[in-house]
């Protein structure tokens, strides 16, 4: 009776931790900076922003907590959501450990597209950009998935691992080339997010309006890539195993692929290519929470966003002074996973 | 339940792969599909199963054609059983098994007691239970082969469409698979390598560069008349007392 009473609550229980782990995460990245902020302080803006009566905080303090950190950290958070779960489900779906869509040079064509879009001029406003990431997200994707299934041939197993992140490798340098070229040809000195930017991945961009984009892209995102979890698991034998347990493999691969490569579009075009967050995360998740993507997809999208709000104050601190940017934070801690990610997956297949 | 094939067709490539496949297999049989390598054996059974779609002809349960069915209506009816299994993520048995349920759930339907306890059994029939934590990428080859097919238990079809079952597999496991087979009264399809496991069967049917060369039972099939020409050997039928079936001994057509 009790414990059946505890297991009802799970799911709220769940829910309660779950909200406050983020609340604390964001309240961090709002107080820890340049300068200290009280935690009251915090709390009247707040009161004050959302209409209730407040005692009047200092204009550079409201300023510094409402235009600058709150946006910057929601911000981090819906990329760390977006990027972790375009990593879970390029792992499925390719059904290889070391997808993320950085790797794979899905980021690269998504800056390529914001770029082209943003230089090239069909308009500059978040959307357009977003839309432009979008396309060159899904370019980069058709050009590294065909030129990994030339280099493997007509295999029945599918693509080969070695092949893909090869392919990776390739498309990646390519479309960072291509914005490199594009930047450097416009030179236009109003043009301020510059190649570093569109490579490393920057958060000092961030506002309101970005926000109002990035919130509800990442949670659609989640809950359509949620629903699938089932197909997902099935997929753990392959795609031809899947549709034996009747999942539509065809149109949830296209789905889900069009979902990890707006959702990795749209964080691109705000914050420009961070690396490393969607291979770290699910494979730190499995670890603690299993392979079920019940369970793997929620685990993983928390712990993203989390994740990127502690890398960007990590990149905000650690040097005094002056902010690294983001991407330089989650690479330092991204390559030595990749690493052992590499060398433990290597292992299992030889075995 | 019954499974009709009707002027079963298809290339790749330009290549005709099968060519006017017909056959009718009973509620409940078992059918042993044997041919050369490459005769379009595992063609066949994906055909059949509903993952490759042919260029002409039909596959039939009951009275419905596969191909207006559901993929989840097909994965009701129709388990398939691969070789290929292998996975990098790290599963365990129990999940590998649980897996087996997914047609039958939905969001609406989550994971139940009934689902459980379908699973419970499917392991136990597969001797699988003292493994269920192990992961499955930790198992031998048997031991894989016996988790995919408690897994396809776990899907409780109607129809097993089996792909080399019991290859790769030391002699204790192939037993083990092959008993299985002949005890379990649904119906059965198996595309096997060693003609000797044909015997576990009801029926056979041979195919051999993508046509149907023969088709009937183990006794009116597995003769020399009927061997020896698709597969180029020479065959002796040895029948001894104490044995269940007979056994076919095999030479070199081209050695006297």
């Amino acid at each position: 009776m009790k414990l059946s009473f505890i297991n009802a609550c799970k799911p709220a229980l769940y829910g309660i931790s779950t909200a406050m782990v983020i609340i604390i995460a964001l309240g961090c990245g709002v107080i820890i900076g340049e300068t200290t902020i009280k935690i009251d302080t915090i709390w009247h803006v707040i009161l004050h922003e959302a209409g209730f009566d407040a005692p009047e905080v200092n204009t550079i303090d409201h300023g510094i907590i409402w235009s600058y950190r709150l946006p910057r950290a929601l911000i981090a958070m819906c990329c760390g959501i977006a990027l972790a779960l375009s990593g879970v489900v390029l792992q499925a779906i390719l059904r290889n450990p070391l997808s993320d869509p950085y790797i794979l040079g899905l980021s690269a064509g998504a800056s390529t597209g914001a770029v082209a879009v943003a230089i090239l001029g069909f308009g500059a406003g978040q959307l357009s950009l977003s839309a432009g990431a979008f396309a060159g997200a899904l370019i980069a994707f058709a050009f590294v998935g065909l030129l990994a299934r030339l280099a493997t041939g007509n295999h029945p197993s599918g693509t080969s691992s070695l092949a893909l992140l090869l392919a990776g490798v390739a498309g990646a340098q390519l479309f960072h080339a291509l914005t490199a070229l594009i930047i450097a040809k416009s030179a236009d000195a109003n043009q301020p997010r510059g190649i570093i930017f569109w490579m490393m991945g920057n958060l000092s961009g961030s506002r309101w309006q970005d926000v109002q984009l990035a919130v509800p892209v990442s949670l659609i995102g989640a809950v359509v890539i949620y629903c699938h979890a089932r197909a997902l698991d099935a997929m753990t034998f392959g795609r031809e195993a899947a549709q034996a347990m009747g999942i539509r493999t065809k149109q949830v691969t296209s789905l889900l692929i069009a979902t990890s490569a707006l959702l990795t579009a749209v964080m691109v075009s705000m914050t420009g290519a961070i690396g490393f967050v969607g291979l770290v995360i699910p494979h730190a998740m499995r670890f603690i929470v299993g392979v079920r993507h019940f369970v793997l997809i929620p685990a993983s999208a928390i712990a993203g966003g989390v994740f990127l709000i502690v890398a960007d104050i990590v990149s905000r601190v650690l040097i005094s002074g002056q902010t690294l940017p983001i991407g330089v934070v989650t690479a330092l801690v991204g390559g030595p996973a990749f690493a052992i990610i590499l060398v433990r997956s290597s292992r299992a297949d030889s075995a | 339940m019954q499974i009709q094939l009707k002027n079963i067709s298809k290339s790749l490539q330009g290549q005709p792969i099968l060519q006017d496949i017909s056959f009718c297999l009973s509620s409940g049989e078992s059918l042993a599909i044997i041919g050369p390598n490459g005769s379009g054996k595992s063609t066949l059974l994906r055909i059949m199963a509903g993952l490759i779609a042919s260029d002409s002809g039909h596959v039939m349960i009951g009275d419905k054609p596969v191909n207006t069915m559901s993929t989840r209506a097909t994965a009701q009816i129709l388990g398939f059983f691969s070789q290929e299994t292998s996975t990098t993520e790290a599963i365990s048995v129990h999940e590998v098994v649980k897996l087996g349920r997914t047609p039958w759930l939905s969001f609406a339907t989550p994971f139940g007691k009934r689902d459980h306890e379908i699973v419970t059994k499917a392991m136990m029939t597969m001797k699988m239970t003292s493994l269920s934590r192990k992961r499955y990428n930790r198992l031998s080859g048997g031991e894989k082969q016996r988790a995919q097919i408690a897994r396809l238990l776990a899907q409780a079809p109607h129809i097993f469409l089996l792909d080399e079952p019991a290859n790769h597999l030391d002699i204790h496991h192939q037993m083990t698979i092959l008993n299985w087979v002949k005890k379990h009264n649904s119906t059965m399809v198996l595309a096997l390598h060693d003609l000797n496991h044909a015997f576990m069967c009801d029926k056979v049917a041979v195919i051999d560069k993508g046509t149907l060369a023969a088709f009937g039972t183990v006794d009116e099939i597995l003769v020399p008349d009927i061997i020896d020409p698709v597969f180029h050997v020479r065959t002796k039928r040895i029948i001894a007392d104490g044995l269940a079936h007979p056994i076919l001994h095999f030479c070199n057509a081209d050695s006297s």
